[in-house]
């Protein structure tokens, strides 16, 4: 019974969600409300997908949220006010992600910095330096540069199709392009840590550093790699967000790091899976773009959406880690 | 006996305890007298630690009593045992002060818990008080440097002083010298004397022969578990001790039952290590090991196994000398670069240094050969769980499937698990380190059987400090002290004194600070 409800239990609650919410809210079972949800949840599911993979490696990646405003204000810069393409907007912020991650592991498995702290100095350098260049305005197509210049460069048609562009599945125009690179990386990441041997590694770390190193595993290596795939992902978050923007909005992203760390987390509770996991992160994300978007149409106000997060993260935890820890008891 | 018994003021009485299925104290009896000094000894995993855990009331006990001053005694947080007169001072020193406090502070931080004083801390009261207590010691630095920076010697007799000036009935003394110069040792037997004479019972833990001639009015030796031999006749006779305490010296478990005839030319595989200095203050020595040897390492903890054992496996550097396998130059940089090489170390302390709690059987066993396990990258579950099912028919592993989880097996089942993993796959060279602590008798036969068995294929290096174990599995045993190695014996023309000689070879110079 315990097995069971562990098992089973969360993925019990978001059916029982979705077929409460269709009885009660007018409109919400459909594809439009499905699709709609998706898109609520795809950039704080990409982000939490990156963090997951430094939760496996028993870390944690503060800075994502920041990364992700990094890589929508880069990318703004670059084509604003560089002028550059979509290909040199999207190159340069991948690099950044990477550079970050590169960083935040050194710092960590280098300088022997703990995670916390070393990401979350990352996170505040980055939200200071995304604000120099413009003297912490937004970037807009027409806005007057600290040197007197007046920005002529336009968001290009081809990065903007990145948050605009829908493709047809059925119904015309119904999926967002930020859904299906959100279905992609989920998969990549969830292949990626339950197939291959170096998902494999990286669990084998978070679960035993010293005896993974004792094993021969590259353990410095793989924790680069994790904040690494963490940081390009973040970015890849930031840069969705920059194409459904179409502007460089420097208030944009303030809930990004708590949303995409609350759906890492309550991943831990999916399939009784007690530890961090890509199909739990995914599902763990949908779970809240479920529960606000039911909410909204049955006439919740906007300022209870945090509340109900904070509440679910936390039932969500209580769940894993009470309930699991009976399970081991009673073998 | 000795003439005139002084009355017991601390008694145990069949004290069992268990974790999990491991029992690591069974029946234990003993007793310490007021105003003298007992050596408890033991090889690693004998129950030590346990026993003061329990006594300290750090870890609470299964069965049996204990009786204090003739009470009933039943500590269940060292607090308790501090206040009711029972004091530890633990081997580990960090347990005993607090870095960022002044000297002053941590030798009052009993007073300051308690809460008498009132709200305010009054410095010169505290250091008044700290000013008397280390005048009694004989502790001479400044009172108001912050402990962290002392060197680690002045913490543990600021850890010694502090226990101290609780005027405890019974003081617990976990390898106190361990950190310790002569000098400074000298002053601590002064006070442990002292306390002695005021009538105080002490309980005194050490491996250092020269420590145990110096204060042991007795010696209770342990070892399984159970005790293995009390001496209280003067003059204590420690060569009985250490054998009490490192196991009957001649072998009739009957698992070596096939002795081999090691030739002495050269073959495949061989392991040489030459001029090789562990550290800069020990002595070179060389060594050649034949494919199909079983050697054993044996040696007190400190002795240098540890060391022997993580340089062979890539974990650290030799001070100087070189090591070939075979015909090629053998210096790895990495265990990674170690397992490649064909060279593989099984850690002692399985818990800390080899399981993978959150892996299943099948891939604990597969953890460092993840790559033969994968095609192009990915995992192939179906090899992998075949090679943990013949492994686990290989080893007697008692389990259901090769999918449970590795926390549900017991003790002597894990370690069969952490050996198996590198018996998995073919090497030159196996080290095993410490291959039979915390595990069972049946499991400990079934692991030597195995490495017998299978030690054609292989050179195998068995680290052990007791010494039935080397007796069980080896053709030949290396005794280690000092970082050196000290005497070679054939197993089965075994000179016994001479061997236990050796091992209790005395430190030459300054202690070691590490105990590796």
């Amino acid at each position: 019974m315990i097995h069971l409800a562990i098992r089973f239990g969360f993925i019990a609650l978001l059916v029982g969600l979705v077929v409460f919410f269709s009885l009660a809210a007018d409109g919400f079972a459909g594809p439009h409300s499905a699709v709609f949800i998706f898109q609520s949840v795809a950039i704080t599911g990409i982000l939490a997908l990156g963090v997951t993979c430094t939760l496996v490696v028993d870390g944690f990646d503060l800075s994502i949220g920041a990364v992700a405003t990094s890589a929508l204000m880069l990318s703004s810069y670059v084509m604003v006010v560089w002028e550059g393409g979509a290909a040199t907007a999207i190159v340069a912020c991948l690099l950044m992600g990477a550079l970050v991650g590169l960083a935040n592991g050194l710092l960590i498995v280098r300088m022997r910095v703990p995670d916390l702290l070393a990401t979350l100095g990352m996170m505040f350098l980055l939200i200071g330096l995304q604000r120099i260049p413009t003297e912490g305005r937004s970037i807009a197509t027409g806005m007057t540069l600290p040197d007197g210049r007046v920005a002529e460069g336009t968001f290009s048609p081809l990065f903007l199709a990145l948050g605009r562009h829908r493709f047809d599945l059925v119904i015309e125009r119904l999926l967002p392009v930020s859904v299906v690179v959100l279905i992609v990386i989920a998969i990549l990441v969830w292949v990626f840590l339950e197939y291959t041997r170096h998902g494999r590694l990286m669990y084998a770390i978070g679960s035993n550093e010293r005896a993974s190193r004792l094993a021969g595993v590259a353990v410095d290596r793989y924790k680069i790699l994790a904040y690494m795939i963490s940081g390009v992902l973040a970015s890849v978050g930031g840069m969705l967000m920059a194409a459904r923007l179409g502007r460089g909005d420097i208030a944009s992203g303030n809930n990004l790091l708590l949303d995409a760390v609350a759906a890492a987390l309550i991943g831990y509770a999916v399939l009784g899976a007690a530890r961090p996991n890509a199909f739990g992160t995914a599902m763990g994300a949908l779970f809240v773009g479920i529960l606000l978007q039911g909410l909204t149409m049955m006439n919740a106000p906007y300022y209870t959406q945090d509340f109900v997060k904070g509440a679910v993260l936390v039932l969500a935890l209580m769940f894993t880690f009470s309930l699991s820890a009976r399970r081991d008891a009673t073998g | 006996m000795p003439d005139a018994p002084s009355p017991d003021v601390l008694v145990l009485n069949g004290i069992d305890k268990s974790f999990g299925t491991n029992r690591v104290l069974r029946d234990i009896s003993l007793s310490l007298p007021a105003g003298s000094v007992t050596v408890l000894m033991g090889a690693n995993g004998a129950g030590k630690s346990t026993l003061v855990k329990i006594l300290s009331g750090v870890h609470p006990r299964d069965a049996g009593e204990v009786s204090l001053d003739g009470k009933a005694f039943a500590a269940r947080s060292p607090l308790q045992a501090r206040s009711a007169g029972v004091v530890t001072v633990h081997q580990s020193i960090d347990d005993g002060v607090v870095p960022d406090l002044d000297v002053a502070a941590n030798l009052v931080l009993e007073e300051l818990a308690a809460g008498d004083g009132g709200l305010w801390y009054r410095r010169s009261h505290a250091r008044r008080r700290a000013q008397a207590i280390a005048e009694r010691m004989g502790l001479s630095f400044d009172l108001s440097r912050p402990v962290r920076e002392l060197a680690l010697a002045d913490r543990q007799m600021v850890a010694i002083a502090r226990a101290m000036a609780a005027e405890p009935r019974v003081l617990i003394l976990d390898e106190p010298t361990s950190s310790l110069s002569s000098r400074e040792a000298e002053r601590l037997f002064t006070l442990v004397e002292r306390l002695r004479d005021d009538g105080v019972s002490i309980l005194y833990i050490s491996h250092r022969l020269s420590d145990i001639e110096r204060l042991a009015d007795r010696i209770i030796a342990l070892r399984d578990g159970r005790v293995s031999g009390t001496f209280e006749n003067k003059p204590l006779d420690t060569a009985a001790a250490l054998e009490a305490m490192l196991g009957r010296v001649v072998s009739d478990s009957g698992v070596r039952s096939d002795p081999r005839d090691v030739s002495e030319h050269a073959q495949a595989g061989e392991l040489c290590l030459e001029g090789l200095q562990l550290r800069p203050d020990a002595t070179a020595f060389d060594a050649r090991f034949q494919r199909g040897e079983v050697i054993a390492i044996a040696g007190l903890v400190g002795s240098g196994k540890g060391a022997l054992a993580e340089t062979l496996f890539g974990l650290r550097r030799p001070v100087l000398g070189t090591l070939r396998l075979g015909s090629e130059p053998y210096a790895p940089r990495s265990p990674a670069e170690a397992i490649a090489r064909g060279v593989f170390l099984s850690p002692r302390d399985r818990a800390s240094n080899a399981v993978v709690p959150a892996f299943d059987i099948a891939r604990n066993i597969s953890l460092p050969f993840t790559a033969r396990n994968a095609r192009a990258g990915f995992i192939d579950r179906g090899s992998e769980t075949r090679a943990a099912t013949a492994l686990i028919e290989r080893l007697g592993i008692v389990c259901r499937t090769p999918e449970d989880g590795i926390g549900t097996l017991s003790g002597g089942n894990q370690q069969k698990v952490m050996v198996g993993r590198w018996l998995s796959q073919p090497c030159r060279v196996l080290v095993l380190d410490e291959p039979f602590q915390g595990v069972d008798i049946q499991a400990r036969r079934d692991i030597a059987a195995r490495l017998r068995k299978e030690a054609a294929k292989r050179i195998t290096l068995v680290l052990v400090s007791e010494l039935d174990e080397a007796f069980d599995v080896a053709d030949r045993i290396l005794v280690m002290a000092n970082h050196t190695i000290v005497g070679e014996h054939v197993n089965g023309d075994i000179d016994r004194p001479r061997l236990l000689e050796q091992i209790a070879t005395p430190t030459p110079t300054q202690p070691s600070r590490d105990a590796a």
